[in-house]
């Protein structure tokens, strides 16, 4: 081989340069930011279904929610123990939840995700 | 797929219920309410709305307050140009609503009469036939739904449907809140901080109240203008011989806008 050394040395630096980034950030992966509940939410003690199903699998909750209530005219929600929920985005979860930036979007920034919904459902913040 | 969440959470909500009994929430709705609601279409089940407005009654105030009632709960904009308005419920003359019924012999009572238009919520849409997403559909209790997160505003819709019925948002109706021309004339919007707006791109229409009719309510032009001329608007249940709405067909002469296309619209004027 010609140039041994200097192609494996050009592959060193190379793939060197390609892992820099996660050197760079090695050891401090951004911390997940702290979620705050509002009063409501802290008196009320339990969501609509239980924090690990919430945290992990609400956007499935509302899409159900979405589809049963304009489509199939489904307006009520009842939890396990028999609490009656009104199925609705902007007048139920955002009622507890009305602390929209700290809570709903701090979690999407963090985790990239930005829902399209309120382009049409009003958040908290417009309502003051 | 076999059984998707869908029809799982259906199964369980459904059992649980029946199992459990809907005691508990009796605090919160009326008796038996929260037992129909699991019922697929709930408090409307098994029925088949229409709704019947009295010519004779209709003035600017019925008008006016009828149509204010709507858009303010609904969030329907002024955006002041014929060629982007938004409209569920609007004013029409003789002429434009009932084309093909005028001769020149007409009394001017009627020729010069002022007509409330909404969606007929025909019984033979042709707006659900073309919808290439089912994001506008006839329920089972006659209400033709619309569906603002399926929709893709391709307008098929609008071009079938024969009675201009629906409006299409050519931009972003909180655009209200943004230009100062449109400022002015919708202080406060969204007027209804309970209920959506649209956005950019979808298409849009009376939906009977739904959200209201789901609550055991009126819509809410009906409810407005019988504040202002009692029995000028009347709604029910056609299925129900002896509903408000059908002893009031039997009684009175009522025309339908363009009954010569077959769409079957549910909404009667009476003369
Ligand atoms: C009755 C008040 C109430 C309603 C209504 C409500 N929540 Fe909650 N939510 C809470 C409370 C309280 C918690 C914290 C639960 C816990 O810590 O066990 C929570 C937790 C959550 C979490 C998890 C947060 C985390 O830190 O992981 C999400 C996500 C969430 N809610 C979304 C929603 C959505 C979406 C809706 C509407 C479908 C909704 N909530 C409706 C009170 C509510
Ligand atoms: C614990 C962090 C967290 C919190 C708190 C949280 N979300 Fe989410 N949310 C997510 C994640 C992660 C996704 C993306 C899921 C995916 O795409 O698989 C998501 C997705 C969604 C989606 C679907 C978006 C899409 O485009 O498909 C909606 C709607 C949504 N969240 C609403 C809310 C609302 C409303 C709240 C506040 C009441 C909230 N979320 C609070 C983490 C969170
Ligand atoms: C194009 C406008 C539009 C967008 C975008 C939109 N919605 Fe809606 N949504 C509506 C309208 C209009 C209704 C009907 C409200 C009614 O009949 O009470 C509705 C109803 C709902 C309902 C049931 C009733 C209620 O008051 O909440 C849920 C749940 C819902 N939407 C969730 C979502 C979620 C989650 C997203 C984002 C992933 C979303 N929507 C995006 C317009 C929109």
């Amino acid at each position: 081989m010609y140039d041994g050394g200097k192609i494996i040395a050009g592959l060193i630096i190379g793939i060197g340069l390609l892992m820099s980034p996660f050197f760079y950030n090695a050891g401090k992966a951004a911390k997940e930011p702290e979620r705050a509940l509002t009063d409501k939410a802290k008196q009320a003690k339990q969501c609509v279904m239980d924090k690990a199903y919430m945290t992990s699998s609400h956007f499935s909750l509302l899409d159900e929610w979405r589809h049963t209530v304009v489509r199939d005219g489904e307006r009520y929600y009842k939890r396990a123990d028999g609490k009656v929920f009104y199925k609705s985005l902007q007048v139920t979860c955002m009622d507890c939840h009305s602390n929209k930036a700290n809570f709903c979007d701090q979690c999407h920034n963090y985790m990239a995700v930005t829902p399209y919904c309120w382009d049409c459902h009003i958040a908290p913040e417009e309502k003051k | 797929m076999g059984i998707d969440r869908r029809a799982f959470l259906k199964i369980a909500g459904l059992s649980t219920m029946l199992g459990l009994g809907g005691k508990a929430a009796l605090d919160v709705f009326a008796p038996g309410e929260v037992e129909a609601s699991t019922k697929g279409v709930p408090l409307t089940a098994g029925k088949r709305w229409a709704m019947g407005i009295d010519v004779r009654l209709l003035d600017d105030k019925v008008i006016s307050e009828a149509t204010a009632a709507c858009h303010r709960h609904h969030n329907v904009p002024d955006l002041a140009s014929a060629k982007e308005e938004i409209k569920w419920i609007w004013e029409e003359d003789y002429e434009h609503s009932f084309p093909g019924h005028q001769h020149e012999y007409v009394g001017d009572d009627i020729k010069h009469a002022k007509f409330l238009l909404l969606c007929n919520h025909c019984s033979n849409p042709p707006c659900c036939r073309v919808c290439p997403t089912k994001a506008t559909w006839q329920r089972p209790d006659g209400i033709v739904m619309m569906d603002p997160h399926r929709c893709i505003g391709c307008r098929f819709c609008m071009a079938a449907c024969p009675f201009g019925a629906r409006s299409f948002n050519w931009g972003d109706p909180r655009r209200v809140t943004r230009i100062p021309e449109l400022i002015a004339k919708n202080p406060g919007f969204p007027f209804n901080k309970d209920y959506p707006t649209r956005s950019k791109g979808v298409v849009e229409k009376c939906t009977f109240c739904v959200d209201l009719l789901e609550k055991g309510e009126q819509p809410l032009c009906v409810t407005a203008a019988n504040k202002i001329k009692k029995g000028s608007f009347t709604f029910g249940d056609l299925s129900d011989a002896e509903s408000s709405i059908r002893v009031l067909l039997r009684k009175r002469y009522s025309l339908r806008r363009k009954s010569e296309l077959g769409t079957n619209p549910n909404v009667f004027y009476l003369i």
